[in-house]
């Protein structure tokens, strides 16, 4: 899967799953901060990646991904685990 | 001791969206029963049901409060907002009063089966979801209204089985009177998926009538076979007369009377003794003799021994003089939901001074020959009528409301 997949896979669940409004979605955006996402968001985003990409995410891991930016690469890092 | 009125009400069930579509079914005899033939395929002797329409949401609450709310969830949640609607309540009121909730609800089982799903599947907790938890627990419904409408007031679900929705009301009315509150949405919510009435549909509670859906659910009728299990969402506001009154809010009709008990007995057979009790109770409560009831809303559910056995507790108490008829006829048996939804048919019959029919009522059993049962719709004056609902383990709710 190249990194442009992985940008659209990830937007497309965050607009259509977790439903944050299109314009807010660029890559500076702070997951957190700016997009809204809870504690309770990333439960469910937990399900959506491992349905959309096949691994399991780990609470520890997101605790250095703070940009949208930042979640790009570590799903990329991940599947090329 | 404060007066108890109700200033709002608000309903979605196999009879309609809101309360002119419901009344309009309700004066019509219309029946909300049908069939979900998936049923036969798990094995259920019945595949009747009531039939209803999910609401859609995505438009009128965010993800967060969708996630969370099962489906007689949103059920309650339509029927909520419809209440609010009448009795004149906005957010900017919810936000600067303290405003409770009290809803009757037993069970909430399509999302306890979907998370054991996803542990079977994947050995993994964490892949369940967010939304699971609080969908699953049986205080979901006003979990979830008090979050969405920002409630400060009581905050608890009463799980009463099929009396859970008239106890929410009878309880929610002793607190208003009591002075400990000023505003309780009641209500009742159920859940009418098939995966939540499997277990009663193997106790072969339920009609087997199928090839003729509408002509089920046969309350008091002699070749009744059983009940058609149903569902939906209903709710009410109730308020302090006071209250009422300061807010200039159009007052619809006051709780007189809420009569409880136990039988003491069996956990699924009822008995007449119990209901009885329950009677006389909410008479006793309301200083009414039997003579100032305008008319019964029965519970008779279609089965064969709980609507005799209620029959002759009617009769013991009002002799055969009051009309009396069950609406579960039309509607099938909505459980933890019906001891509010039929308040509310009720009370909309006695606005528009018409009672409903006990729909296919056509012979009479040795019992329900001594009531006045009205199978065809009648033009009649109410302006009090009693309410009654029992539940398994003998737990009986009946309450008497005055149209204002």
């Amino acid at each position: 899967m190249t990194k442009d997949e992985i940008i659209k896979k990830v937007n497309e669940f965050l607009v259509d799953e977790i439903e944050i409004d299109p314009a807010d979605i660029t890559p500076e955006a702070e997951l957190k901060k700016d997009l809204g996402i809870d504690s309770l968001d990333f439960v469910d985003i937990v399900v959506i990646v491992e349905k959309t990409f096949g691994f399991k995410m780990k609470g520890e891991d997101m605790a250095e991904v703070l940009t949208l930016a930042a979640f790009y690469d570590y799903i990329e890092r991940k599947i090329a685990a | 001791m404060n007066r108890v009125v109700i200033t709002g009400m608000g309903i979605y069930s196999v009879l309609g969206k809101n309360k002119e579509e419901v009344k309009e079914s309700l004066f019509q005899g219309k029946s909300g029963i049908g069939l979900d033939l998936r049923r036969k395929e798990f094995g259920f002797r019945s595949s009747l049901t009531g039939i209803i329409e999910r609401p859609d949401l995505k438009s009128a609450l965010s993800r967060r409060m969708r996630v969370g709310l099962p489906e007689q969830g949103e059920y309650a949640y339509v029927a909520t907002v419809e209440a609010l609607k009448q009795a004149g309540i906005d957010q900017v009121y919810l936000d600067k009063n303290i405003v409770g909730i009290l809803f009757g609800n037993d069970s909430s089982a399509v999302p306890v089966i979907e998370g054991w799903e996803t542990m079977k599947a994947k050995r993994d907790t964490s892949l369940i979801g967010s939304g699971s938890i609080f969908q699953s627990m049986n205080s979901t419904v006003t979990m979830n209204l008090s979050v969405i409408f920002k409630l400060k007031g009581i905050n608890f679900t009463l799980s009463g089985a099929c009396a859970s929705g008239s106890h929410a009301i009878g309880i929610g009315a002793l607190l208003i009177k009591q002075g400990l509150q000023d505003m309780i949405i009641c209500g009742g919510a159920q859940e009418i998926n098939m995966e939540s009435m499997g277990s009663f549909d193997g106790l072969s509670a339920f009609s087997v009538r199928e090839n003729e859906p509408q002509k089920a659910s046969r309350p008091f009728d002699r070749d009744r076979d059983g009940l058609v299990p149903s569902g939906g969402g209903a709710a009410i506001v109730l308020e302090s007369y006071e209250s009422a009154v300061k807010r200039g809010a159009t007052i619809l009709g006051e709780v007189l009377g809420y009569g409880f008990s136990s039988n003491g007995d069996h956990i699924s057979v009822p008995n007449v003794e119990g209901p009885q009790r329950s009677l006389e109770m909410a008479l006793q409560q309301a200083g009414l003799k039997p003579s100032d009831i305008d008319y019964i809303n029965a519970h008779a559910t279609s089965t064969p021994v709980g609507d005799s056995n209620e029959a002759q507790s009617i009769f013991e108490v009002f002799g055969s003089e009051v009309p009396v008829s069950s609406t579960k006829g039309m509607t099938g048996h909505e459980m933890w939901m019906g001891g509010a939804s039929e308040v509310i048919y009720s009370m909309l019959m006695a606005q528009n001074s018409f009672i409903a029919p006990n729909i296919n009522f056509e012979n009479p059993d040795e019992f329900s020959a001594k009531l006045n049962i009205i199978s065809k719709t009648k033009q009649h004056t109410i302006n009090t009528f009693l309410s009654n609902s029992f539940g398994f383990g003998g737990t009986n709710s009946s309450l008497i409301i005055k149209k204002l």
